[in-house]
């Protein structure tokens, strides 16, 4: 029923007359845009210029404005375009458009040199940024610990029971799985290489002491980084992004003591918990292969497992787990509180907890390591 | 600029819409015709944005018939959904701005989408947009989160109204705004349903709203549209719920 849209031009000496037809709305507007840039060329050339619409069959924003446009760029300073044939209909729709007045508009970002070098000065900067955040997260945390040693009726057993649930009972299955894959694979690998020099029997030293010192808390902070480090952000954002923390405080609570010291003795607990699980699951993996493709029995592995480590190692293990535990609750909270308004802000900052969180579990790992070999441990 | 038309833009035929065990929406029939605005009022939670939900294809019916535009929904293939959803543009409570774009991005997003037009025209058709709900265009690069709850109302009529749609659903607009930027945009959207010939289908607990904005009521209650109708009908009406509502302190204090 809509003709498209089309724009005859008609010369008569100095005078321009546009007749614009068809139906002047936005699905045609690719169309209506090379229509008005051509006429557009024109413009200068003709002193008197008139734009005669009656013959439009229907018009919205987009043929309005592209009739305003083609006016104002056929206006100079001392001749002004005229719109005529306008019907009433549509007559408040052009006055509407007339009232646009175009800002310039903002370039695109420009890349350069010194934007770059800029942006990794920020980048540095915000290194030193991260560390004062995290050590002020600790130390609210700590002052917060304090107040309700004080006062314990103010601590949240439920919540805590509730988070206790949620980190540690919920990732019993797949932290005692993966720990397990990851015993049968480093007893597999030990047994294939060892048993060129005829030192098969080795693995078990190798298993136990590497499974009940590293692999087994590292892995399990790291899991635990991944699923509730991730998910602690992204509660703590959610929260942020509708005020709710604001509405805590306005009530006088303190979101540390509500929200964050739960959450954080929930993982300080589970950490050793989930590690000695998967301490035994990782020995019990590797007991496995050593017995069906080492042909170590079961009696001989627990002998030599008995020789092999001390209970030093253990200890050392599951010493590391809490600390681990509270890195990562810090730096997911410090991130969930973070949050700004948008939804990309809580992806980028849920990234970033589990990033830093990673980070910081393998860097405290390695300040460990100096610390149990200076003490003799 | 359009005259009253007839043929409803919406026709709802004896739609049923159940969650669970908890029918909301219990053989509804509801027309909305071409170029009017109809304000839609019933008590909390007996089922308002749940029809409008319906009618948009967000929720599932049970049962029923929803014709836009003569188009059933259900039978149209993916072009034809498409084509439909391109004549509405929907206000949602919330607003529901892309919170990661710019309000720029926002307006332009639906605009980029269906129509291959050149940044400049976007730009420009950006501002108009902005300029006609009441905003200054010096707010298109900020984003969502840094705007007032009126500016954000503001902002997503302008989206809804990026493609020049032929109707628009609007889910209590005013809810959140203080009495005079409610009763501005009660204005706005007057003068946009005259100037764009708008057919405006508008969920509202605002008796100002009702009494300024809307040609028609419609009243929603126990799962079927009690009553609909002028304003003068619905304080005519002996329905209980109408005479409460319409005959209230509240609305007493409206009517003067």
């Amino acid at each position: 029923m809509n003709g498209s849209p089309d724009l005859q031009r008609s010369a008569d000496g100095n005078a321009l007359a546009l007749r614009a037809t068809g139906a002047w709305t936005a699905p045609f507007a690719p169309a209506l845009e090379r229509l008005v840039a051509d006429a557009e060329k024109l413009a200068g050339k003709a002193g008197n210029v008139s734009i005669d619409v009656s013959q439009v069959s229907k018009l919205d924003t987009f043929g309005a404005w592209l009739i305003e446009r083609l006016r104002r760029s056929f206006t100079t300073g001392t001749v002004e375009a005229r719109i005529d044939g306008l019907s009433a209909n549509y007559a408040s729709l052009v006055d509407e458009v007339r009232r646009v007045s175009l800002a310039p508009g903002d370039d695109a970002i420009n890349v350069t040199i010194t934007g770059m070098l800029g942006q990794i000065g920020r980048s540095v900067a915000g290194i030193v940024g991260t560390v004062a955040a995290l050590i002020d997260m600790l130390g609210a945390v700590i002052v917060a610990s304090g107040r309700v040693l004080i006062h314990p009726r103010s601590f949240r057993l439920t919540s805590t029971i509730h988070h206790l649930e949620q980190v540690c009972w919920r990732a019993v299955p797949i932290i005692v799985l993966i720990t397990f894959l990851i015993g049968c694979i480093i007893a597999q690998q030990g047994i294939f290489h060892f048993r060129r020099f005829g030192a098969d029997i080795f693995v078990v030293d190798m298993l136990g002491v590497l499974v009940l010192r590293e692999i087994g808390v590292l892995l399990v902070a790291i899991m635990i980084a991944g699923r509730s480090g991730s998910a602690y952000t992204a509660e703590l954002g959610s929260m942020k992004m509708r005020e709710e923390i604001d509405a805590l405080r306005t009530m006088g609570f303190d979101p540390i003591e509500v929200l964050i010291l739960p959450r954080m003795l929930a993982l300080v607990i589970a950490l050793p918990i989930l590690s000695f699980l998967g301490d035994i699951a990782a020995l019990y993996g590797g007991g496995l292969v050593a017995w069906f493709y080492g042909g170590v029995d079961p009696e001989a592995f627990l002998l030599r497992l008995r020789d092999a480590i001390s209970i030093d190692h253990f200890t050392v293990g599951l010493l590391k787990a809490p600390v681990m535990a509270a890195v990562i609750g810090i730096v997911a909270c410090v991130e969930g509180l973070a949050v700004e308004g948008s939804a990309e802000s809580l992806g980028r900052h849920t990234t970033s907890s589990v990033v830093k969180g990673i980070f910081f579990v393998i860097v405290m790992d390695g300040v460990f390591a100096i610390f149990f070999a200076a003490v003799g441990m | 600029m359009i005259q009253a038309v007839s043929d409803p833009i919406i026709r709802v035929r004896d739609v049923t819409v159940q969650f669970g065990k908890t029918r909301v929406l219990d053989g509804l029939d509801l027309d909305v015709k071409r170029g009017e605005i109809l304000g839609f009022v019933g008590p909390s939670g007996a089922g308002k944005s749940v029809l409008t939900r319906t009618i948009i294809g967000l929720v599932p019916k049970l049962s029923g018939n929803i014709e836009v535009f003569g188009v059933d929904l259900d039978a149209a293939d993916r072009a034809g959904r498409r084509a439909v959803e391109r004549r509405w543009g929907v206000l949602f409570q919330q607003g529901a701005l892309f919170s990661s774009l710019t309000v720029r991005q926002n307006i332009q997003f639906p605009v980029r989408e269906y129509l291959k037009v050149s940044q400049r025209l976007l730009d420009e058709i950006m501002v108009a947009k902005l300029v006609m709900v009441g905003l200054r265009p010096d707010v298109a690069d900020r984003f969502p989160s840094e705007l007032s709850g009126g500016m954000i109302k503001r902002v997503a009529l302008a989206r809804a109204l990026a493609l020049d749609p032929e109707l628009v659903f609007l889910d209590e607009p005013t809810s959140g705004l203080d009495p005079i930027g409610a009763g501005d945009f009660d204005e706005l959207v007057r003068t946009l349903q005259r100037t764009l010939g708008l057919t405006v289908f508008m969920v509202t607990h605002d008796l100002d709203s009702l009494y300024t904005a809307c040609d028609r009521i419609a009243v929603l209650g126990n799962g079927k549209i009690i009553a609909a109708g002028s304003m003068a009908d619905m304080q005519a009406s002996e329905h209980p719920w109408l005479r409460q509502y319409f005959h209230g302190k509240r609305a007493r204090a409206v009517m003067g």
